[in-house]
């Protein structure tokens, strides 16, 4: 039997009307209750009819990086489209992901995410769309490096591009902590006793783990002697003033001298360097590499989206905004002109190959991260 | 309609708003987080969807975290004590002050317009190494190198007074403005002493406001989870800090579904519990 249309449906529902078959209550309330299952129905529909794209939502990090993205990326992008980039800020990747996970399809687009896990996290919680990378021709000029991981997590196609790197290595302040020492420390000196109370760390229990895997001298990428760790971490807990949560309590621990040594953000660090403060900054043997990706979350609009990519990935964005931010970009210094700031930032690669970074294992770690992330929460409060 | 019928919906027409309100926005969230706690985190990070009794049990019998929640109920009662020992005077002389109670009402207020954050965070200027504090000590040369002030449990304890203060101060004003002060005289020309006149007349009838103070002091200071964040060191940790590593860090909604009720229901005994006593009017009338 040949399915009904709604125009059929009304003009037959009238007609009844006129016939006298049908008393204009009933014909009323029927077409109002047409009208009331539109109207509930219609905030769900507008994601189906993505192809009218008036506005994208783009979620980052905030700052100068957000400022440089409207001066570089979204204006032009808004002027030659029409479509009006809505920029949000979050503080952190898991407070992002709990809310992409509470939201409707289609209400958060693109987002500047960190590194690889959260690529397979969002792909574990089927949260990845796919790019059409021939729409975004920028891409080219990606370090190829880059995109390998999430290649291999998504092999057939990509729900992000690569944006910039950096590492989380060793920042000390110079007044206190000599290069010399330092370099011979290594990760050790974050469980130096001679420096109790004067040391830091993020709460991240990914980073706690890495740097416990350093001072164990264990590959961190393949922990074999896992409580060995744990009791690195636990002499480190005894031994820090504070666990820092964000880039700008870790800029301003370092700053008033409340600590002399913890890990920290390269790019940050720069940041502090750039500021006048005499914070030496060291990645010690396979510190932890990371990269960040401008990530498109399933239910966008994916060709408005893709667009949006290739305007921030363009070089002159690209750069300003890796000035912006202190990260080198995930353009490749070989194929593109970098200028003369980026070649001095902690962490860049000249080579374009990233050999000398190394990056955690995403497998690895996100298959770890259910119990890892559950006994840090212990280990940290005294257990 | 007869008039009883009408007058018998009036209050349910009026209150319907509220409810609604109520029910959308506290009552059906509930309800959702009651269905999440019985759900499981899978090991891909999914939730697996179903009636499973895990997280209860993991957080029924688990002593870590009977052990924060414990820690959470002996630093909130600690804070509503020194706020107590605080705000009791400061509230006496607001409520006995003749002219200017109006202003020092306006300046009680004053905090509430800044953010709680920022007020937590100003600590950090004053008690930190190169702080206000430190800087003055070393000044006028009673200290020579600056003392490590911040990011211990003191501090947290300082952080949620300095919170939470002004919500003690208000219900204890609230209940000492409505004592009429001819009662006080009339102690006083029976031959009692200030002192005795306020331990004897005054303080009895102002208690409620003070219970009423304590009540939403302690339920406030155990629920909160920034204050810890920013003035604790490593260890300091409140149970509202495990609820949100639960959904925030290690995205396990299930589990931190069953946390957050577990710490409703302690607190939602203790409410109880002053209402079966002292009745939630008192209550009301300070946060009115």
């Amino acid at each position: 039997m040949k399915k009904m249309d709604n125009t059929t449906r009304y003009e037959r529902l009238r007609e009844r009307y006129r016939n006298g078959d049908l008393d204009r209550r009933s014909f009323l309330g029927l077409i109002g209750a047409a009208g009331l299952a539109y109207g509930v129905q219609t905030p769900f529909a507008k994601y189906a009819m993505a192809q009218d794209v008036q506005q994208v939502r783009f979620d980052g990090w905030g700052g100068v990086v957000s400022e440089a993205f409207r001066e570089h990326a979204f204006d032009p992008y808004t002027a030659e489209t029409g479509i009006e980039v809505v920029d949000g800020t979050f503080s952190g990747g898991d407070e992002y992901l709990a809310q992409v996970r509470a939201s409707q399809p289609g209400e958060f687009n693109i987002a500047h995410l960190s590194g690889v896990f959260d690529y397979a996290r969002y792909h574990n919680f089927d949260l990845t769309t796919a790019l059409n990378l021939d729409n975004i021709p920028n891409v080219e000029l990606v370090i190829a490096r880059l995109m390998e991981p999430y290649r291999a997590i998504t092999p057939d196609a990509l729900s992000a591009v690569p944006y910039d790197y950096g590492t989380t290595g060793l920042a000390y302040n110079r007044k206190y902590i000599s290069d010399e020492e330092m370099r011979e420390k290594g990760a050790s000196i974050l469980i130096d006793e001679a420096y109790k109370d004067k040391i830091g760390g993020w709460s991240d229990w990914r980073t706690r783990i890495w740097y416990g895997a350093l001072q164990t001298g264990q590959d961190p990428n393949n922990i074999e002697d896992m409580e060995e760790v744990w009791d690195a971490i636990r002499q480190h807990r005894d031994l820090a003033l504070k666990y820092w949560g964000s880039g700008a309590e870790l800029m301003s621990l370092l700053a008033e001298e409340e600590i002399y040594v913890t890990e920290g953000w390269s790019g940050r660090i720069a940041a502090l360097q750039e500021e006048g403060h005499d914070i030496g900054y060291y990645d010690p043997p396979n510190s932890f590499g990371w990269q960040e990706c401008l990530f498109v979350i399933k239910g966008s609009p994916v060709e408005a989206c893709e667009e949006l990519l290739n305007f921030m990935l363009a070089p002159e964005t690209s750069i300003a905004v890796a000035e912006g931010q202190n990260y080198p970009p995930a353009l490749d210094g070989t194929k593109v002109d970098l200028g003369d700031k980026i070649p001095t930032l902690p962490a860049y690669d000249p080579s374009g190959t990233l050999e000398s970074l190394t990056f955690a294992d995403p497998e690895y770690w996100n298959g770890n991260e259910a119990e890892w992330s559950k006994t840090f929460g212990r280990v940290q409060r005294g257990y | 309609m007869s008039v009883e019928a009408r007058e018998a919906r009036q209050p349910w027409i009026l209150l319907s708003p509220a409810l609604t309100a109520v029910g959308l926005l506290l009552f059906v969230p509930l309800m959702f987080i009651v269905v999440y706690s019985f759900w499981l985190r899978s090991a891909a990070g999914a939730d697996q969807v179903g009636f499973f009794l895990d997280n209860w049990q993991e957080a029924l019998s688990d002593a870590f975290y009977r052990d924060i929640l414990l820690n959470t109920l002996k630093i909130a009662g600690i804070t509503t004590i020194v706020c107590a020992l605080m705000g009791y005077p400061s509230a006496y002389f607001i409520a006995r002050s003749k002219g200017n109670k109006p202003v020092l009402l306006l300046l009680l207020m004053l905090p509430f317009w800044i953010s709680y954050i920022i007020r937590t965070m100003s600590w950090i200027n004053i008690l930190g190494v190169s702080g206000a504090l430190n800087s003055l000590l070393m000044t006028i040369g009673i200290i020579n190198e600056p003392i490590q002030m911040l990011y211990n449990e003191t501090t947290v304890i300082l952080g949620l007074v300095h919170f939470l203060l002004p919500f003690m101060i208000l219900n204890v004003f609230v209940s000492l403005d409505g004592i009429d002060t001819n009662l006080e005289s009339a102690a006083n020309s029976l031959g009692a002493t200030k002192w005795q006149s306020f331990l004897q007349v005054t303080l009895p009838l102002s208690l409620p406001g003070l219970a009423a103070g304590g009540l939403l002091c302690f339920v406030l200071g155990a629920g909160t989870y920034i204050t810890p964040m920013v003035l604790g060191g490593p260890r300091d940790a409140m149970f509202a800090n495990l609820v949100y590593e639960a959904i925030i860090t290690q995205l396990n909604w299930p589990l931190g579904s069953a946390l957050s009720l577990m710490l409703l229901v302690v607190l939602g005994a203790l409410v109880m519990l002053y209402n079966r006593y002292l009745g939630m009017a008192q209550l009301m009338k300070g946060l009115g």
